[in-house]
């Protein structure tokens, strides 16, 4: 009964917000009255009494309707979370265009136009944060091993599909009972173009829900990333083709170098600010508060930059996360990659949760031409194409590879090739001159509610039943660290043997050229020494510390803490029971110390910048006290003299010490 | 040089060790430990392989060079070369489910990553000591880490892989740790296809 009540409670508030929006639109009616009278009563200058209360409304229009759209959208998405049950049978895309349609249609019954997804505020807007939060947290090794197939499913996959549906379409228009044989051929391939792509931000929200394979993740969604330089470039040709009508060798051929230097010179705008972005971050370290702010203003920038120039802007994002990523890493806080962590994932969820809210709204909206025939066959040449051309390509990418791809995953790959909110808006972008425009945004949302709810809805049973490789769950475990690296020292060796120069050949020219000249140019301090590994482990660590803190728990078993790394474990003889509850009071009195302090300086604005050094601070306490808990434990516990000296002229970096700032 | 080998014979001995490799694959790397072979005896030495300057700048060069030569021998012939390079060969999907009964191939999952744990294991007592381990760190970190904190490290390591609490890792441990990483692709060379 619970559960019901907030079921009604969240219908209530469905419609409550949702009737408020239109109401709130039509209020300049009443306001303009107001504005009339008061000139009035000034010209006459009878004296009116002082307003104590006045509405005015206009002032904060804009500001307040936007916010109260976002406030709609992250309600609808608190409120499926709640309801039991729901939100693992349908996913969350489906009910938020759900939602989307039912504003829209109460906005429709009130009389007010609905607002429709401006093309504008979309790719402006609402699409950086998703690309960026993508691009950042990119997965890199799964990412380069399978880089070729992505290309190839990327660029080759999409010209396919967008010359298949563009040519079948064409061919079904000529058929006199169409009725549509006004559409020329180019019509036909620019409105393939547009459907062809694979979309990133529905296949973000459909494949986030699956916890499919690694391999098979990173194939669909970095094939919906690289797609976009293709889609740019195909989308451009034809718009100025079908303007002008022919269609020269020479264009053609232009056409080609224009998606070299779309997806090339995209990615080098995104790598310069990416190694400006690095760079800005090696001086921050006085400056804290304002780190994160970098990372976001200089990959929206670098998306910027390349929208102007008419690059793939998408290419670019990815390019500046992927670059800065392990320098900026090396050199900001703790607390500042946290923050760049959640800032990203709240954008993102923000901006995909609109998205789809507003694809629901702008399909009550927008101008509808139907035309069964061709809508239909729409539907069906995507699927058939997207199948093909899977097929078709898996076939080739298997003679290249070491790890071939199977029946299965070659299913989940054409199955969750989902179109989303891009191909709308490429749609809607189109000129009105185009005759055929409403008939193909028709298309286009039909294609889209196809994939995303047939598709969408149906691709977790299907991975259930064909038992398909879900993700592995791991924690970050420093053997496979270890191992993975002496692994690629071993094949680079071997590689070495043969004479043959490939990947780890390359890999570790790479890493041998930024050791020596990259890093010490874009990393703080003396930190651009350290090796990986070392890195690698300190992280680790220090995530295990926080999270001890941070759940007050302590190791009941002495040997396995952490801070016992440095006496070893063959030696620790049995402590007293007095003894053991003396270090955990010591331990807890000085961590908890520092959470207090923490916690009560950082509620104001203005003591950020104390509670900044604050951070110094604790940390440094930290140290030391991590530092005060070793030693006590080396008096109580024997440590085994037969420890090496150290080798002379060897610098000390001291690890206990080491959680540099 | 007159090759003391005919690439058929080489063939023929390798397939029934089961290496199946074609004609263009021995022919390619037959050329390459001609190239090698500075002395023109047939054989390799370790100066041979020291001079591969890949190796040279590798960290874990030394062990890498020894894994080719058999106990206590100095010199390797092409047969042995080819046994060592055989670990790295991709795996085909129709070797799967070949004879159950005839040994494993040597490029199989369990026998690349047997390679790879000895050459952790130089005292070959099927374990991964602590200080095997160490030794293995410093070679990888360098010069500039102190003993204590790689000491930390490797104890962290046993810890997280030892299940039996014999404080070193065994080959099943070793396995078991690795159980998430891809080796059928991290260990192949697309080269020996």
């Amino acid at each position: 009964s619970g559960s019901f009540l907030l079921v009604y409670l969240y219908i209530f508030l469905v419609v409550f917000v949702g009737i408020g929006l239109p109401i709130e639109a039509s209020a300049p009616a009443y306001q303009s009255h107001g504005t009339e009278g008061s000139h009035l009563t000034n010209i006459t200058n009878t004296k009116k009494a002082f307003p104590v209360l006045a509405v005015n409304y206009e002032h904060v229009r804009k500001p307040f309707e936007i916010a109260l759209w976002i406030l709609l959208a992250l309600l609808m998405k608190l409120g499926f979370h709640l309801i039991p049950r729901l939100s693992a049978v349908v996913p969350e895309s489906c009910l938020l265009i759900v939602v989307g349609l039912l504003v829209g249609g109460l906005i429709k019954v009130i009389g007010e136009e609905p607002p429709v997804l401006d093309s504008q505020l979309f790719f402006l807007c609402l699409l950086p944060p998703i690309i960026l939060d993508a691009g950042y947290f990119l997965p890199i090794r799964p990412f380069t091993e399978n880089v070729g197939t992505i290309l190839v499913f990327a660029v080759i996959g999409t010209l396919w599909n967008a010359f298949f549906m563009g040519g079948l379409l064409y061919a079904l228009c000529q058929i006199e009972s169409v009725g549509l044989s006004g559409v020329d051929l180019l019509a036909c391939l620019l409105f393939g173009s547009i459907v062809s792509a694979v979309d990133p931000v529905a296949v973000l929200a459909v494949f986030e829900e699956i916890h499919i394979n690694e391999l098979v993740h990173i194939l669909v969604f970095g094939e919906s990333l690289l797609n976009d330089a293709v889609t740019v470039v195909l989308y451009n040709l034809f718009e100025e083709f079908s303007k002008v009508g022919t269609v020269t060798v020479l264009d053609v051929f232009l056409g080609v170098v224009c998606f070299f230097v779309v997806s090339l010179g995209g990615v080098l705008v995104g790598a310069i600010y990416g190694f400006l972005a690095a760079f800005t971050s090696r001086f921050t370290s006085h400056t804290r508060v304002i780190e994160p702010l970098f990372v976001f203003l200089y990959s929206y920038m670098a998306y910027l930059s390349s929208e102007m120039f008419h690059l793939s802007g998408i290419m670019a994002l990815i390019a500046c996360g992927v670059v800065m990523r392990p320098y900026v890493e090396a050199n900001i806080s703790h607390k500042s990659y946290t923050t760049i962590k959640y800032f990203l994932k709240m954008w993102s969820s923000v901006s995909e949760t609109l998205i789809f809210i507003f694809l629901g709204v702008s399909t009550v909206a927008g101008p509808h031409a139907w035309n069964w025939t061709f809508v239909i066959t729409t539907v069906i040449l995507c699927l058939v194409s997207r199948v093909l051309g899977v097929i078709g390509l898996t076939f080739i990418i298997n003679k290249f590879r070491i790890v071939k791809l199977t029946k299965k995953d070659q299913f989940i790959v054409a199955y969750g090739g989902l179109r989303g909110a891009i191909a709308f808006s490429l749609g809607y972008l189109l000129s009105n001159s185009h005759q055929m425009r409403n008939l193909f945004l028709t298309a286009i949302i039909t294609v889209i509610f196809f994939t995303v709810f047939v598709q969408g809805m149906t691709i977790r049973p299907l991975v259930e039943l064909l038992a398909v490789k879900k993700k592995k769950e791991s924690k970050p475990s420093i053997n496979e660290e270890i191992h993975t690296e002496f692994l690629d020292h071993l094949l680079t060796g071997v590689e070495g043997v043969c004479g043959h120069y490939g990947h780890y050949h390359w890999k570790e020219k790479l890493n041998r050229f930024n050791k020596t000249y990259v890093k010490r140019w874009l990393i703080a301090g003396e930190n651009f020494k350290e090796p990986e590994l070392i890195a690698f482990y300190r992280k680790m660590e220090l995530k295990q510390a926080i999270m001890m803190v941070e759940s007050g728990q302590l190791p009941s078993v002495l040997p396995s803490t952490i801070s016992m790394q440095n006496i070893q474990p063959r030696a620790i003889p049995r402590v007293s029971k007095k003894r053991e509850e003396e270090i955990r009071r010591i331990l807890r009195a000085n961590l908890q110390n520092n959470k207090q302090k923490m916690r009560s300086r950082s509620y104001s604005r203005h003591t950020l910048f104390d509670a900044d050094e604050e951070d110094n601070v604790s940390e440094v306490r930290l140290r030391k006290t991590k530092m005060e808990m070793e030693r006590r434990m080396s008096h109580y516990l024997t440590v085994p003299a037969n420890r090496e000296s150290p080798r002379p002229g060897v610098r000390r970096v001291r690890f206990e010490s080491g959680l540099s700032v | 040089s007159g090759s003391n080998f005919s690439t058929i014979t080489v063939c023929r001995e390798l397939h029934e060790m089961g290496f199946h490799v074609s004609h263009s694959q021995i022919t390619r790397l037959y050329s390459r430990f001609t190239s090698l072979d500075k002395g023109e005896n047939g054989t390799l030495s370790r100066e041979d392989f020291q001079r591969i300057p890949e190796l040279a700048i590798n960290p874990l060069g030394d062990r890498i060079i020894n894994a080719f030569f058999p106990e206590g021998e100095d010199q390797v012939n092409f047969r042995g070369f080819m046994r060592t390079l055989a670990h790295f060969r991709p795996i085909e999907d129709n070797e799967k489910n070949k004879d159950p009964t005839a040994s494993e191939p040597l490029n199989s999952r369990t026998n690349k990553l047997l390679f790879a744990f000895q050459l952790y294991d130089l005292d070959r007592d099927d374990k991964i000591s602590r200080d095997e381990l160490l030794q293995v760190l410093r070679m990888m970190v360098g010069v500039n880490i102190s003993d204590e904190q790689l000491g930390s490290i490797a104890d962290r390591t046993i810890q997280e892989a030892d299940q039996n609490g014999d404080n070193s890792i065994s080959f099943n441990e070793f396995i078991k740790v690795l159980e998430k990483v891809d080796v059928e692709q991290k260990m192949s060379i697309r080269f020996l296809h």
